[in-house]
């Protein structure tokens, strides 16, 4: 295991060294010590590394990742594993906004609670949120799943597109063309899946699925007042 | 963008610290704000029938001791007063419009920053780290200190428009964002009677406060009035004279972090400007949820 303080090197030096790796890799675990806050740390990874990150991390922790496992000891600032491809982050406090923003594969946890806006925009990956997300959460979502087993603020899933939504707790409001679903066999199934591959414990069929209704898709001027 | 910072202090043995703990958080917004900066610093009340303000002349060796008789002379009454840098403190045994009249007819270049019982405001344009060497912020004492590192986008870099913005006694603000109905709210606002000296968005906010205060507004109703009267983006942070308030707007785009110990409450835009405080590691750390007031205050 490589050990990185932050105290003695730069973000730019972390990254690099961890950049390097994509083409001969010399090194599968890392760790990050002496962090204090710092912005974009172990962004745009492309290797199958282990990194551990030991403290509270700034805005875009892990994003871009392709392929690396990536866990955060503390809270991570906004826009973790934004644009994730692949791999998996996990942050074991809370995060601020757009957790997850546009990521379009790989799995995120969030152990506490995710601010405003998570999963904006989520193009495939899935996100699984112990506590509760804030509002305007999977606004404009296209692919992808957002499980949320605390509970959701105002607008959840406005303007959504076929991110599949599984909420335990209550759900403040509803955004436009986003409604209640049934929970299927094939839903049971799915989130039973996902929440096993997270490591979170909790009941599948405790939850409520949300999805989009389908009616703005296309321009209909019946419609005009809710784009 | 813009840096926030502020500090209350919880502990009353942390006070001959506050600057020296406020000092890394102020300068750790740099990032956020490198074009000017300022604080407002609470403490050193003085005792009632007196009022403390904050003076500013653009010359450092102007003559501040020709101020102090002229107060003397004019209003009958004694006058303490001290200078750091181009700024003064003055504390003076009568009101403060009496005051503040015979400062104005005896020079239009002394700028008065705050007024109050309490409340210092310092700033100027430059580096965080060189205003508070300036000020010396490492060796002040206080309660309670809230402060701001401006990024310009709405108007001149000058030192009028950086903030700390004064409201009304013994209070002030900071602001994250931008307004975008600043104009025709400030237009509204002179017709209230209001004075404004820049064309910076924030200084129109606080001119708001100001006015809903005057109005009979308490600082929660003025705030909550604010979330209905002004568009835009903001984190704000107001200093009263016992505490502060933070409020961000509806959509909360603006960062802000709160943390909280036994010793102290801590806000700031980044944790990055946090993680000097003693016993941050184990603190309460939070986002404070959109349209939503905190407070904290002395007494409380």
């Amino acid at each position: 295991m490589k050990t990185i303080d932050l105290e003695k090197s730069s973000v730019r030096e972390l990254n690099q060294a961890l950049h390097d790796q994509h083409n001969e890799c010399t090194e599968r675990e890392w760790e990050v010590t002496g962090v204090k806050g710092d912005h974009n740390l172990a962004v745009g990874l492309d290797q199958s590394l282990s990194v551990h990150i030991k403290g509270h991390a700034g805005y875009y922790c892990a994003g871009m990742n392709k392929k690396a496992n990536i866990l955060v000891e503390g809270n991570v600032g906004q826009g973790v594993a934004e644009n994730m491809m692949s791999g998996s982050v996990r942050v074991t406090g809370d995060a601020s906004q757009s957790a997850g923003a546009t990521a379009h594969g790989g799995l995120l946890v969030v152990e506490g609670n995710a601010g405003a806006r998570c999963g904006i925009s989520l193009k495939g990956a899935d996100i699984v949120v112990k506590g509760s997300v804030g509002h305007m959460s999977c606004f404009m979502a296209q692919a992808g799943t957002l499980v949320v087993c605390g509970d959701a603020g105002e607008a959840l899933g406005d303007s959504l597109y076929e991110t599949r939504i599984y909420v335990k707790g209550s759900v403040k409001s509803l955004g436009a063309d986003c409604v209640e679903k049934e929970m299927r066999a094939e839903h049971i199934e799915h989130l039973t899946e996902l929440l096993h591959r997270a490591g979170v414990d909790e009941d599948p069929a405790a939850f409520k699925r949300y999805g989009s209704a389908r009616n703005l898709y296309n321009f209909k001027v019946d419609h005009a007042s809710s784009y | 963008m813009c840096g926030i910072v502020g500090l209350y202090l919880k502990n009353p043995a942390l006070e001959s610290q506050l600057g020296a703990l406020f000092e890394p958080m102020l300068i750790a917004m740099t990032d956020r704000g490198p074009d000017s900066a300022g604080f407002a610093i609470y403490g050193d009340e003085v005792a009632d029938g007196w009022i403390k303000l904050t003076l500013r002349h653009p010359d450092l060796e102007y003559s501040w001791q020709a101020l102090a008789d002229e107060l003397k002379k004019e209003l009958s009454c004694e006058v303490d007063w001290f200078s750091n840098h181009c700024v003064a403190v003055f504390k003076v045994h009568a009101s403060a419009e009496a005051a503040e009249a015979v400062i104005e007819a005896f020079d239009k270049d002394v700028l008065v920053l705050s007024a109050g019982q309490s409340i210092e405001i310092l700033k100027e344009k430059g580096l965080p780290k060189d205003i508070a060497a300036k000020f010396n912020l490492a060796g002040m004492k206080g309660t309670h200190i809230i402060g701001h590192t401006r990024m310009a986008t709405e108007s001149a870099v000058t030192m009028e428009g950086s903030h700390p913005f004064s409201t009304g006694m013994d209070l002030c603000l900071v602001h994250n964002g931008s307004l975008s109905n600043h104009n025709r709210l400030r237009m509204e606002l002179e017709r209230h009677g209001v004075k404004f000296v820049t064309e910076n968005d924030s200084e129109v906010a606080a001119g708001y406060m100001a006015w809903r205060l005057q109005e009979g507004d308490t600082l929660n109703e003025a705030l909550q009035n604010s979330l209905q009267d002004l568009d835009g983006f903001f984190t704000f942070t107001i200093g009263t004279r016992d505490g502060f308030a933070v409020m961000r707007d509806p959509i909360a785009c603006k960062p802000a972090v709160l943390a909280e110990t036994d010793d102290y409450v801590a806000m700031a835009s980044e944790y990055q400007a946090l993680t000097t405080l003693p016993g941050i590691e184990n603190a309460k750390v939070w986002e404070p949820e959109p349209a939503t007031i905190y407070t904290w205050e002395r007494g409380q």
